[in-house]
């Protein structure tokens, strides 16, 4: 067993415990946006940052997936973590009102209008839906594209997916409400649109699944040979 | 070069067998140097010969630089931006070079002849700023160099 | 060639290689570095193998293209051997002077050698030349003398000497060991103690370990370890597997930058040569020990010089760090045990085996041990490679070795560290280099990149400029890195626009405390370096902008004004033909004059007019 302190308060947690995981065991509130339970820990939001003590002073550190460590000393809300989640707060707002849980944190730690602008856009980039879609459906229909500041979430080629099965877990993981599930039926939107183009089939956790390709071009009977003009060319 | 051979794709992906996931940049960057760029289709197969998502595919497609999902041009122009190139001036000479192809890095001119590329130190710094040509090095380059080196490589000059 | 079964083989190849050599015997070497390559070398080379041959002196002379000694602005550089005559900025219409007067007749050509700026003196030999003589070259000592592509140089030189020792007389414990008592530091940038890291490598439990070679040299501006790959693959190589044999380690991978083809080249040669000779595979040297190396290059990203990302990269994704711990020597590739270090860092073991632990750690400072190799670039006279005890001052190195600033410019500032960095203004010139000042004083150490800047350097630019790479080469995914890079670029770029404003400066510290407190990886954590040096040591310059919209340095080009002279100005009409907006008007003969609404500063007219007839304001 590990023993550490976190807001004062001593706990004793099993080895390969995160601190959020010992805190939220523990009634003690630390926000999070990309953390979900059953995903790893993707450690992007930088909401739940903690102070860890150290020897050569304090430092931040993601709690979903920094481990419970003998003796640490940690506080989920010192004036370091909260000049640190005012300024993410801040960022996040940049491109537009979002989630609840965001509103709040900004009222409570007394972030004013954002000093940024970004072009509006309700997907934070938290990566659930991509990681959900991999690691739990199985199907990786989906996954973060391009890389920097035009990181999206995307389908390949940015046309319908063909891996798609249209389970839904990527809607239902949203927490910003980004993904509708309009974005993955018929209908085709302009933001997100990797909609399947066959007959609906459950994912793979709770049913079978069969996938046929869509594309014009039937790779099997190609193998060896090469492709005519039309075929190949880019559509 | 619009289309690519199935063949030379399948050669490639043999190559790295032993491989598997691990290799996939190792393929596309082989891909990217045979035809200039990657050809969707190529890519596809490649995801489904070494057994992975075509997402995963197209996410290092497009998060990494050295690869390009559009045809590129005949030359390609790549300007370096590091720091020693940029203390010597290396954005006049981008800048040239933007204002006589009238493209911005990253795009190709209409009639498919240049593509214009930034590169983040090529590690010959006492050439700066260098200006690289279809791997040829044009080392220190300056805004008034730019036109003669580009009508050596085909680019009529415009009219005053 | 034959495969070396046992240390004792090794040994006798490197003796009968080392007996066939005739010290005497007339040797010109060629550089072959990249950057020589660029200045037309290979021509150079070409040339002189055709002059030897039409002169029929093969057989009292050789010809060898070695890697790259770091003296890159006299470039193409041929050093005729066993004297050392060094001759400077050679082309090909040199190489019949060459061989028929210093080869065949041993007489100096004058017009080729080096005049020492300071002096004004001629200096002959390499040994003499003030920027090889400051320096103490360990690990690039051989790049002038090998050939890269042959494994007999290297070992004719006592290469794998080193190997041989540890796996017939060393358990890998006593290597730990060693390379801890030699307090080698990794010299990727960060300085972590490299014996430390092998033994929790070597002490974590799984199945199967790695070590990994890290050349994504990404800081623009650094090039030392492209020389050494270029240069002296074999040492690097021979590291790895001393390292591996330590930790426990039986395969290796080299990950190398794509904007590094020679590189990479030289090195798949040095590993096929390896294999053939027995010392990469099975049982080598009779130890019993199995290793083997891979390359996997790059594709154009600077995150994947972080250590996650770079593994992740290896896996075969996208290239996103991820949170630490567990440490890559707890959950490395594929989830286990990895130790990755420097290229620079594994030049340096087999140089710690060969002569001790005591013998490095007499070299450099009390915390840093051993050389450096830093890369002298940007507003220098002497741009090259500068490999220096720890501890040499910057004055030194930019000044003796570097041969200060062209032009009568004055000195500003020394950015160290590239983009994760920090610059050095004049008053800290004799600063002793090591890890801990530098960090001190506001900078890192980095890769050992120093760009030199001089008065005619805009630091807001040049912390703009930065910015804008962070924001390029960011992975996106953690939030204070991805949109606040962005945000602190905007105000960056307004600054050198002249629409800053008063609330700026405070914006700017406040967004640089967090990014640095909050990013997930080492990318954004030093990501705001170049701004908060800047500040610290220039703010004057952000507050002229801000305030008086003006450039000091006369660089933003929204805030400087191209004039024409009229007393200098002979109305030759070059600037005004060549002028992108057709700003500038006036007939032949009469002085023009430049229309500001049309302007758009790009500063063509200047570099065209040879009368100097046009002023920047």
């Amino acid at each position: 067993m590990i023993h550490l302190t976190i807001d004062s308060q001593e706990i004793e947690v099993e080895e390969g415990t995160t601190i959020l995981e010992a805190a939220r065991d523990n009634d003690i509130f630390i926000p999070t946006l990309c953390y979900h339970d059953a995903l790893e820990p993707y450690a992007a939001c930088r909401l739940c940052v903690v102070e860890l003590e150290g020897k050569r002073g304090s430092r931040l550190v993601a709690s979903c997936a920094y481990p419970c460590e003998e003796g640490a000393v940690v506080h989920t809300n010192s004036e370091m973590v909260r000049r640190s989640r005012r300024v993410t707060v801040e960022l996040l707002m940049a491109s537009g009102e979002l989630l609840p849980l965001v509103r709040a944190l900004a009222t409570e730690l007394g972030v004013p209008e954002p000093r940024f602008r970004l072009p509006p856009d309700d997907c934070i980039l938290c990566g659930l839906c991509v990681r959900a879609c991999r690691d739990i459906v199985g199907v990786a229909a989906i996954s973060l594209v391009n890389r920097g500041i035009e990181k999206k979430v995307g389908s390949p080629f940015e046309i319908a997916s063909n891996a798609c099965i249209e389970c839904g877990t990527c809607v239902l993981i949203c927490p910003t409400g980004a993904l509708k599930l309009g974005d993955i039926t018929k209908e085709q939107k302009d933001v997100h649109h990797w909609d399947s183009l066959f007959d609906h089939h459950s994912c793979h956790i709770c049913g079978d699944h069969n996938l046929e390709p869509q594309f014009s071009l039937d790779y099997r009977s190609l193998l060896g040979e090469q492709p005519s003009d039309e075929e190949s060319s880019e559509g | 070069m619009a289309n690519f051979s199935v063949k030379v794709v399948d050669d490639i992906v043999n190559d790295h067998r032993d491989g598997a996931e691990g290799s996939l940049i190792s393929i596309l960057g082989e891909i990217q140097e045979r035809y200039h760029y990657l050809p969707r289709d190529a890519l596809i197969l490649v995801s489904q010969w070494v057994g992975v998502p075509l997402s995963q595919v197209y996410s290092i497609a497009t998060f990494y630089n050295a690869f390009s999902l559009k045809r590129q041009g005949r030359h390609l122009v790549h300007v370096c931006t590091g720091t020693a190139c940029h203390v010597r001036g290396a954005a006049q000479v981008l800048d040239r070079f933007q204002r006589r192809l009238e493209i911005r890095p990253g795009e190709t001119t209409p009639d498919w002849e240049f593509t214009l590329e930034t590169v983040n130190c090529l590690g010959a710094c006492a050439l700066g700023p260098i200006t690289v040509i279809d791997g040829e090095y044009f080392g220190q380059m300056a805004a008034s160099r730019v036109d003669k080196l580009l009508k050596e490589f085909g680019m009529e000059r415009e009219k005053a | 060639m034959k495969i070396i079964r046992t240390p004792a083989e090794l040994e006798e190849l490197r003796r009968t290689l080392s007996e066939q050599q005739d010290p005497s015997q007339l040797c010109v070497t060629v550089c072959g570095g990249t950057g020589c390559l660029a200045f037309g070398s290979e021509g150079v080379h070409e040339a002189l193998q055709a002059e030897i041959k039409a002169q029929a002196i093969e057989n009292r002379v050789n010809l060898r293209m070695t890697g790259c000694p770091g003296f890159c602005e006299r470039g193409p550089l041929v050093v005729i051997q066993p004297k050392g005559i060094f001759y400077q900025r050679v082309e090909v219409e040199d190489v019949p002077q060459i061989i028929s007067e210093t080869v065949v007749k041993g007489e100096i050509i004058d017009s080729l050698l080096y005049v020492d700026p300071s002096t004004g003196q001629k200096i002959t030999y390499e040994s003499e030349v003030p920027f090889y003589k400051k320096q103490r070259p360990l690990l690039l000592d051989m790049n002038g003398q090998i050939d890269p592509t042959s494994i007999t140089d290297y070992i004719a030189l006592g290469g794998y000497g080193s190997l041989s020792k540890v796996l017939s007389q060393m358990t890998p414990e006593e290597v730990i060991a060693e390379v801890t008592r030699a307090k080698l530091r990794g010299r990727g940038g960060a300085g972590f103690p490299a014996g430390l890291k092998w033994r929790f490598t070597r002490e974590a439990p799984g199945e199967a370990k790695y070590v990994i070679c890290n050349a994504d040299e990404g800081d623009p501006g650094a090039f030392m370890d492209r020389a050494i790959m270029e240069g002296n693959p074999h040492r690097v190589l021979e590291g790895m597997i001393i390292g591996g044999y330590a930790i426990g380690a039986h395969r290796g991978f080299v990950y190398i930058r794509s904007e590094y083809p020679l590189a990479a080249k030289h090195l798949g040669t040095a590993i096929a040569q390896a294999r053939e000779y027995g010392l990469l595979g099975k049982d080598i040297l009779e130890s019993g020990f199995d290793f083997d190396v891979e390359i996997r290059l790059g594709a154009g990203a600077f995150v994947c010089g972080e250590e996650t990302a770079l593994m992740a990269s290896i896996e075969g994704r996208t290239g996103e760090p991820r949170p630490r711990p567990p440490y890559p020597a707890q959950e490395g590739l594929w989830g286990q045990p990895t130790n990755i270090n420097n290229v620079k860092s594994w030049a340096n073991v087999p140089l710690i085996i060969e002569n001790g632990a005591d013998w490095y750690a007499q070299i450099g400072t009390e915390g840093s041990k051993g050389t450096k190799i830093f890369s002298v670039v940007g507003k220098i006279n002497n741009t090259g490679l500068v490999e220096v005890p720890m501890g040499a001052t910057l004055r030194q190195i930019i000044f003796d070795i570097g041969g200060g600033i062209p032009n009568g410019k004055e000195f500003k500032a020394v950015q160290i560290g590239g983009p994760s960095g920090g610059c050095i203004p004049k008053e800290h010139l004799d600063t002793p280099i090591d890890y801990e000042s530098l960090t001190e004083l506001g900078a890192m150490m980095g890769s050992g990149g120093m760009v030199i800047c001089d008065e005619d350097t805009c630091m807001v630019d040049l912390a703009r400029y930065f910015m804008t790479f962070v924001q390029e080469e960011s992975c996106g995914k953690c939030v204070p890195c991805r949109i606040g890079t962005k945000a602190m670029l905007e105000t960056l770029a307004r600054i050198t626009k002249g629409e800053g404003r008063e609330t700026d400066i405070h914006y700017l510290l406040e967004l640089a405390e967090a990014i640095k407190s909050s990013s997930l990886c080492g990318l954004g954590q030093t990501a705001p370096n170049p701004v908060l040096s800047t500040l610290r040591y220039f703010r004057d310059e952000y507050e002229a902008h801000i305030y008086e919209k003006r450039c000091p340095a006369k660089v933003c080009p929204n805030l400087i004004t191209y004039e024409v002279i009229a007393d200098p100005c002979t109305g030759c009409m070059v600037c005004a033909r060549n002028c992108p907006t057709g700003a500038i008007s006036g007939e032949k003969g009469a002085i023009h004059t430049i229309d500001q609404e049309l302007c758009v500063r790009c500063g063509l007219c200047k570099e065209l007019c040879k009368f100097d007839a046009i002023s920047v304001s």
